[in-house]
């Protein structure tokens, strides 16, 4: 490695005026030729993947990606298909409810913990654990505990409470808040971990000047703290977004996209048609549908975020 | 337990053939239930005693819509499996088209032909540009209406003969606080239209529909008889009394706490594991009770095209392994114990229960094209998206599903 740098060196001083190729090649050439990795994994995993999946979006392919081309006939099949279009209205639904409340909750219980209380990092240990399961355990436990026969509802009426009903695994209506439910119960140490760093990173010289102002503790966190915490609470967005986005087996797990099709989501939608259905072109739509959503969103707020020079 | 019982068997057939030359050969499979374990053991214990060779068993969870994407991503990803179960239809059509399975044609030909099979029709899905691709080695069919015999005394009814006399018992079933229809989630539902198009609308609605893709026998009178057995089903299932697995469904029969539903004939392996006695305490009516034709599917066995390289003892053992598949003795030893109608009946299947049986004196009127085995995967998916949907959603008419089933066998090919 030494080598390489001190070789390197002796390349750019002996160049009389360093040219443009010298400067985009040879500066910092191990930097570079550490980098190759990742920028090939980028461009093409990342980036050739995304084009490949987006051209064959537009063929007829089933079981292999042989297909001609059909413009956007996958497209309309897609947004005539009720199952999508429950899919699409079950992830905005889930991922509003979801985002709210794992950030409310995170920050809630974040700042719960910030308040030096006894045995931190055991609470600390408990909140994050359910983090630690995968969404498969995750779904299958909640599914146990929400079977109206079996699980809580059961119990509760076994013990004497003949009236008590809690059913919504089984409930069309009620069922994405079964999925909340074990999204939170999953997702929410983990966001509460984040805040809590956030928190501790904000100087006690704040809090001091808060209590000298005599501003009330809630206050400074609403109103001073949590826009300090800017860093995080992008991170977590990003986080909890992205973890929207691609639910799936937390679904699959928990009610298989039931009972009939109230609780189906997009990713399932594409794994089902390209794999079961063996109807690539179909799934790479749906495919191509969410990678879409996913940049109007991300787009306009990544140009405000890194965009304008001179913010931040 | 299951896996424990295939490890044990498997582990004996072992000790007795490890010889010096033995080769491995990797089967895979979605073969993972009780009785269907013990099934896919009989194949494995002839193979190993025949050829001395060692079945390396892969068997996969999910069956259809989990086991068959692992299984076609492996073959088309350049890691083929030795040999391979699927549903006989059209699953691994595109594969064989590519060039990814291995022509069998040689080893038939040296066999003296296929004639033994009770229908042909079987292997039209194996056929392609007058090669064969794969070996049909049982039919299985869905129509079947299970009935609890512990249910119908409960009540003091007769145990019903026909999908009639089964739907007027439900009022009574249900005062009784006995399901009249035990299901599980998820893909159960999807045989069950198929099977009420068999018995209800008749031979020549499944051949128009299946068959010839003729949208407009979907608009028919006759369909709609169909939908609105299922719209009269729909009433009395509701997702909170529905189990995991269809297995659950079966042991729901046997104590009596559903008195019917309708499922594939693997349901008989699974309720022979669990004690069950057909005739004694379930009973079991092929087409409803009302037709005198099955559809039929079943499963097949694929030998994936190996890579250059390979062993030539590995291509040999994918030879004696198809041969066995097929054979009077594995034939008998398999078909048994999986519940499901051998490929040939020249074979005596005294043994086989009263079900079997039945089925059996079916087969002679030919055997119906079932969904699986005249759409594409892509058709079945979009039908099995509509039933489970139609099923939950009271709000979806008669004329909807009609409507919407008909558009989707319109697109069908």
């Amino acid at each position: 490695m030494a080598d390489t740098a001190v070789h390197t060196g002796e390349g750019a001083g002996q160049a009389a005026r360093p040219s443009l190729l010298n400067r985009i090649f040879l500066h910092n050439l191990s930097g570079k030729i550490a980098a190759v990795p990742m920028m090939a994994t980028v461009l093409i995993v990342f980036i050739g993947c995304t084009i490949w999946t987006i051209y064959f979006s537009f063929t007829n392919s089933r079981l292999l990606p042989t297909g001609s081309f059909v413009g956007l006939d996958q497209y309309e099949r897609l947004f005539s298909t009720s199952r999508w279009n429950v899919s699409v209205t079950n992830l905005v639904t889930y991922g509003v409810f979801s985002l709210v409340f794992t950030l409310g909750f995170g920050f809630l219980l974040a700042v719960l913990m910030d308040q030096k209380i006894r045995f931190e990092s055991a609470f600390r240990t408990i909140m994050l654990y359910p983090f630690a399961l995968s969404f498969i355990v995750t779904g299958l436990v909640w599914q146990w505990i929400m079977n109206p026969t079996l699980g809580l509802q059961g119990t509760m009426r076994n013990l004497g409470w003949e009236n008590f009903t809690f059913d919504w695994i089984a409930n069309s209506r009620m069922v994405l808040f079964a999925l909340l439910i074990a999204g939170l119960w999953q997702g929410v140490g983990f966001c509460m971990i984040l805040m809590l760093a956030g928190l501790r990173g904000v100087d006690e010289e704040i809090w001091k000047a808060a209590r000298v102002d005599g501003i009330p503790t809630w206050r400074t966190y609403i109103s001073v703290v949590l826009p300090m915490m800017r860093g995080v609470l992008v991170t977590a967005v990003v986080l909890i977004g992205s973890g929207i986005v691609r639910l799936y087996d937390l679904v699959v797990a928990l009610t298989n996209g039931g009972p009939g099709i109230s609780s189906e989501v997009p990713a399932k939608y594409v794994y089902n048609y390209m794999f079961s259905g063996g109807n690539i072109g179909q799934g790479l739509a749906a495919a191509t549908m969410m990678l879409l959503t996913v940049l109007i969103i991300m787009v306009p707020w990544a140009y405000l975020e890194f965009g304008g020079r001179g913010r931040r | 337990m299951k896996k424990f019982a295939v490890v044990a068997a498997m582990a004996t057939a072992f000790l007795g053939s490890t010889s010096a030359f033995a080769v491995d050969l990797e089967v895979t499979h979605w073969w993972t239930s009780a009785g269907e374990a013990a099934a896919i053991a009989e194949f494995a214990e002839l193979f190993e005693e025949q050829t001395g060779n060692n079945w390396v068993d892969s068997a996969l969870a999910g069956s259809g819509t989990g086991a068959n994407p692992v299984i076609i991503s492996r073959i088309i990803g350049g890691d083929p499996m030795g040999a391979t179960q699927m549903n006989t239809g059209r699953d691994a059509e595109e594969l064989i088209q590519a060039g990814l399975m291995r022509d069998l044609t040689p080893i038939v030909e040296e066999m003296g032909g296929l004639d033994f099979y009770v229908d042909q029709t079987l292997l039209e899905p194996c056929m392609y540009e007058g090669g064969i691709y794969c070996l049909p080695i049982n039919i299985h069919s869905w129509d079947w209406l299970w009935l609890s015999t512990a249910a119908y005394e409960e009540i003091g009814q007769p145990v019903p003969t026909n999908w009639d006399e089964y739907v007027a018992s439900w009022p009574a079933l249900q005062e009784a606080g006995i399901l009249p229809f035990g299901l599980a989630t998820g893909w159960p539902i999807s045989g069950v239209p198929g099977v009420l198009m068999s018995g209800i609308g008749g031979s020549d609605l499944v051949l128009a529909v299946n068959r010839d893709k003729d949208a407009s026998a979907v608009r028919g009178p006759e369909f709609r008889k169909v939908a609105e057995a299922l719209d009269s089903l729909r009433q009395v299932i509701s997702p909170e009394m529905m189990v995991p697995s269809f297995g659950d469904v079966g042991n729901q029969i046997l104590a009596g706490e559903a008195a019917g539903n309708i499922h594939g004939d693997w349901l008989a392996g699974d309720l022979q594991v669990a004690g069950g006695v057909a005739g004694e305490d379930y009973e079991c009516l092929p087409a409803l009770g009302l037709g005198d034709q099955l559809t039929g599917g079943g499963d097949s066995f694929y030998f994936p095209v190996l890579p250059e390289g390979t062993d030539p003892a590995v291509i040999q053992a994918q030879t004696d392994l198809a041969k066995i598949l097929i054979s009077p003795e594995g034939q008998l030893n398999f078909n048994l114990v999986k519940g499901s109608m051998p490929i040939r009946t020249d074979i005596d299947l005294s043994a086989a229960n009263p079900c079997m049986q039945k089925a059996i004196g079916m087969l002679d009127n030919g055997l119906l094209p079932s969904g699986d085995f005249a759409l594409s995967s892509d058709t079945q998916q979009q039908l099995q998206d509509l039933s489970i949907e139609f099923l939950d959603d009271d709000n979806i008419t008669v004329d909807d599903y009609i409507e919407r089933y008909a558009s989707i066998i319109e697109s069908a090919d």
